[in-house]
This record gives C-alpha cells, structure tokens and sequence, in this order.
C-alpha cells in the first residue's frame, strides 16, 4: 500500500515522507486510542448483555430462589448444583441432547457435503439450487415447527396414517425433532462448506486426474483435506448451535415423553417451576458443557477459531 | 468439457430431489393455511376446500397483528444499532492495530456460542428489576448484543476487502476526509452493511426463546413467540388454521429477502467463515 502511494505521488514524495515519519509514534498512539473508541460501545453492549449477566447467574445459582417467595432467597452454596447433577431428569435432558447434537451434525455433514458439491458443480439451475436452500436457513424455526407437527399429526398430517402419533413416543419424537433441525440447518452446513469448496484449487484436482486417481480418491486425498479448515468451522458452528436446540423440542413435543433437551430443562425450571436457583444451576452447567465443546474443537481438532489471524 | 447426457440427466435429478426436499414442506403450510377449518382433519397435502378466513382471523385480531408490529419495530430498531455499533468496531478490526483487537474477536466469538438459555434466567430477573421487562428496550438490547458478533464478522471480513488506498487518491484530487468518505469508502462499503443487516434481521425475526422468556404479554412478544400462544375459539378447537396463517405471512419477508438478495445473503454467511 505504501509503496503504491509512494509511485502515484513522487511528485511531492518529501511531503508524505514529512508528514509520514516523525507521526509515527504519535499516530502509532492515536490509531490505538481510536482502535479502543471505535470498539468501546460494541463491547460494553456485549459485556452489558453477556458478561454480567452470567455472573449474575453464578450468583443465582448459589441461592435458593423461589420465584413465588423472592424474600426466602437465601444462599444455599453449592446445593443447587448437588440437586441438579444428582437428578436423573439432567442426565435423561443431557442424553437427548447429546443423542439431537451427534445424529443431526452427522447428517448434516453428509447431506450438506453432497449439497455443496452440488451447488459448486451444478451445470443447470446453480443459481435456484442457491436461492432455493436459503428458504429453511431462513424460515423463522417455529414457524417451520409448526408445519412438521401438522405434518405428523393425525388426522391432519399428510406424513401419518391411520391412528399413529409419532410425536407421542419418545423415539419416533426425537427422530422427528431430528429431521426438523436437519431440514433447517443442512443448508447454512452446505453453504460453509462450498465456501470451503471454493479454496480447493482447480488445477491440483486436475493435477491428480492425470495420475489416475477416481473421483472417489481426488474426493478423499485432495479435496477434503484441502477444506479442513472450513470442515470444521462448520461443525463447531453447528454443534454448539445443535446442543442448544431448544425452539423445534418446544413446538413440536414441548419436551413431553421424554424428549426434553437441556435448554428445554431450563426453561421449565424457570418458567414452570419458577425455581430461579435451580434454573441457573442449569444455565451454568449448559454453559459449561459448551465450553467444553468448543475446547474440544479448538485444542484437540486444532479448529482454528474464524477471525483470530487478525 | 461437454457434459454427456447422462451427466446431463444426473445434475437435473440430483437438483429436482434438493427443490421437492426444500419445498415441500414449505408448501404444506402454505396448503394448511389456506384449508377450510371444516376440511383440516382431512389429512390431504392440498386443500380441498380453498379460503381466506384463517388469514382474515388472524389480521383481525391484536394477538397476531401487534407482534407482527413488535417484530418489525425490535427487528428494525435492533438491527440498525447493531450494525451502527458492530461497523464501527469492525473498521478498527479491518484497519487500526491497537492491542486488545485478538481480545475482542475472542469476547464476539464467545457471545456468538453463548448458549441464550444460560441468559434467560439471569435477564430475566435483572429486567424484572430495572422495569423493561416485556418491553421492546428488554429486547432489543439482547438483540442488539447478539447481533454484534454476528455484525462484527461479517463486516470485518468485507472491510477488509475495500481498497482503502481509493481513499487517499481521493484525497490526492482535493477531496476533503469527509467528500473522500461519502463519495468513495461508503459506496463501498454499503453492500457489506446491507449483507450484515439482512443477517441481523433474519436472526432478530427468528428469535424464539428470549422472545418467549423476557415478555409476558402482546405488548412486546413478538410474532415467533405469539404464534406458540395462540389458542383456538375455543377450548377444544386447535386453531391449526391461524397458527398457519401467521407461519406463512411471518415466512414471506424471509422469501422476499432470499429471492431479491440470495447472492448477498450466502457472501455474509461464508465471509467469516472461510478466513479461519
């Protein structure tokens, strides 16, 4: 960029050298102060919403809070996480999501690769193929919900015969919660991974046609190492988006016969039990666990988090 | 290259199979919204009997048409603060060394994995509190918060495309820092800000759980979360109709967006993903 200037402007070079130089310790000090004002509403916004709150909720969760008798609140150390962690509704919720989160990525994963080599190497229609996979990333999910659960039941359904409920037994329930979250996320997966698609170069592929290899191997040697990066960008994006399904499993089942995720748990201790405490027990541990998640990704996976080279 | 027509035929099926597999359950709302309520327990994927009413119900009725208002107010509102806030950081991210920058991806990336139900709980209570619970402020300040990282991303990534030397030759021909802003960087940068504000919106628009735990009533709950409150005329009837009706028109926009802005759309989405 420099060197750019220096050609377009040699007319006057000593006034950019000039003005350019002796700034530059300042200008070095002015550019951070900028830096840091520029940045400063977005990250008291996000500290605001984000930060204090999660603390608030350490906080809460060492009290035995009880929404109807907020004057009983009193600290009750870490009894909340004993009660939770002791439960067997945490560990059925933990279970289930787990079971949403690993199915539903891997499918994902698959359909979405065979989507993205699709899109990038459709010779008809790529563009409707585009526009047309941006409808269920974009659809707001409950409304989506909704036409799943009609669609499954009796008597409304066009999915369902006779006098079965699917959305009634534990298994049919989370196959179908399944399903709706793989419908509506395949293509944001797609997407990440054409783009992924895009940085594997032509001429390498070509490269190895020449020395034989099928297409399955120019596939398995060449093009998914290549994407590696956005391989697993896409899954981390995915499966901590995935463990937090919470909007399909309330419209669709409500978290009945056992199809209730951790979200869901959290939710009904706060809102139906109005149990403050245990709910932020909960909202802890759900943290934790993505926490746990994303260190998996990142350490052991060596996903690089997007953003980070700047 | 030619393609032979088995190839041909091949591309044609594999992409006929995706469209059927994208719409058809996308037309099945459509189809129940239209059925008429005395023909919706007959489970055929068309109506047999085509009518208006389910939308006239709805459109007459405060409990859908005043979160279909809260939703575009939050969304909009949410929206344009969150961009505003998230281009200012993302030029400093894109342009300035200042130490910190690495600490603010990190903070962005973290609050974009933030599981919403660990801020249900504690906002829940520190908005009963502070008095904006089931307000439109109790909810635009979370979307906004939200919508940063989010806006961050996206922006940086397009920011760092701009050939900001145009900036400097401008200034070279006699234009002044700001006639060098208007008339060369913003035109440049509009098409990243737009991107990012369709994002924002969709995730504003989409929004359930927060939408559902910091309102209480029509006065704030936007139209995701009123859809799951509706209830039929009457105790036994299921008003499959009406929540059919609000899921389409709540849908349209999205369609609308997709279709007029599908290239902006999926270069938002993979912009920050692919620098990894």
């Amino acid at each position: 960029m420099t060197t750019g200037t220096d050609v377009v402007t040699t007319a006057e070079p000593e006034v950019t050298g000039r003005r350019g130089r002796p700034r530059l310790s300042e200008g070095a000090r002015a550019e951070r102060r900028l830096g840091w004002l520029l940045c400063s509403p977005a990250v008291i916004v996000m500290l605001a919403v984000a930060a204090f709150p999660i603390i608030y909720a350490v906080w809460l969760s060492l009290q035995r809070y009880d929404l109807r008798f907020p004057q009983l609140a009193h600290f009750v150390g870490l009894s909340n996480y004993g009660a939770v962690l002791s439960s067997s509704y945490w560990w059925h919720a933990l279970i289930v999501t787990l079971i949403i989160t690993v199915v539903s990525v891997a499918v994902e994963f698959v359909l979405g690769m065979m989507l993205a080599l699709l899109m990038y190497r459709t010779i008809f229609a790529r563009g409707t193929i585009r526009t047309i996979i941006l409808i269920p990333y974009g659809i707001v999910t409950v409304a989506a919900a909704y036409g799943w659960q009609y669609a499954w039941t009796p008597h409304i359904g066009y999915l369902v015969g006779g006098n079965s409920a699917p959305l009634t037994s534990q298994g049919s329930a989370i196959a179908i919660i399944i399903l709706a979250e793989i419908w509506k996320t395949t293509p944001f997966m797609a997407l990440l991974l054409m783009a992924g698609l895009s940085l594997v170069p032509e001429d390498v592929l070509q490269a190895a046609r020449v020395d034989g290899a099928t297409a399955w191997q120019r596939f398995y040697r060449v093009t998914l190492p290549l994407m590696k990066p956005a391989i697993l960008v896409a899954l981390l994006f995915r499966t901590l988006d995935a463990f937090r399904v919470f909007d399909n499993i309330y419209i669709l089942t409500a978290g009945g016969n056992g199809t209730y995720s951790v979200s869901i748990l959290g939710y009904d201790n706060l809102f139906r039990a109005l149990n403050l405490g245990i709910g932020s027990a909960i909202s802890i541990l759900i943290f934790i666990c993505v926490a746990i998640i994303a260190f998996i990704f990142i350490r052991l996976f060596g996903a690089a988090a997007p953003g980070t080279e700047g | 290259m030619a393609a032979t027509t088995r190839q041909k035929s091949g591309w044609i099926t594999a992409n006929v199979v995706v469209i059927l597999l994208v719409l058809i359950p996308v037309v099945w709302i459509f189809s129940l919204s239209f059925k008429d309520p005395s023909s919706i327990t007959d489970p055929t994927y068309f109506p047999t009997k085509w009518t208006w009413a389910n939308y006239k119900g709805i459109f007459n009725s405060s409990e859908f048409t005043r979160p279909l208002l809260n939703s575009i107010g939050i969304g909009l509102i949410a929206t344009f603060i969150s961009v505003v806030l998230a281009s200012l950081a993302a030029y400093a991210v894109a342009r300035l060394a200042f130490p910190g920058k690495r600490a603010l991806i990190g903070l962005s990336l973290l609050i974009a994995m933030f599981p919403l139900i660990s801020l249900a709980t504690p906002l829940f209570n520190i908005e009963r509190q502070l008095g904006i619970f089931n307000t439109w402020i109790g909810l635009i300040i979370p979307y906004i918060a939200f919508g940063l990282p989010l806006g961050i991303y996206t922006l940086s990534a397009f920011f760092r495309e701009i050939p900001w030397e145009l900036e400097k030759a401008a200034k070279m021909d006699g234009a002044t820092p700001f006639q060098a802003f208007v008339r060369v960087i913003a035109p440049l940068a509009a098409p990243g800000m737009v991107t990012t504000a369709i994002l924002v919106f969709l995730f504003c628009w989409n929004e359930f759980l927060l939408a559902i735990t910091l309102t209480s009533t029509i006065a704030a709950r936007t139209a995701p979360a009123a859809l799951a409150f509706f209830t039929g005329s009457s105790q036994f009837a299921v008003p499959t109709g009406s929540i059919s009706a609000a899921a389409v028109v709540i849908t349209i926009p999205i369609i609308i967006f997709v279709l007029l802005f599908q290239r902006r759309i999926v270069a938002g989405l993979t912009s920050g993903a692919v620098k990894g």
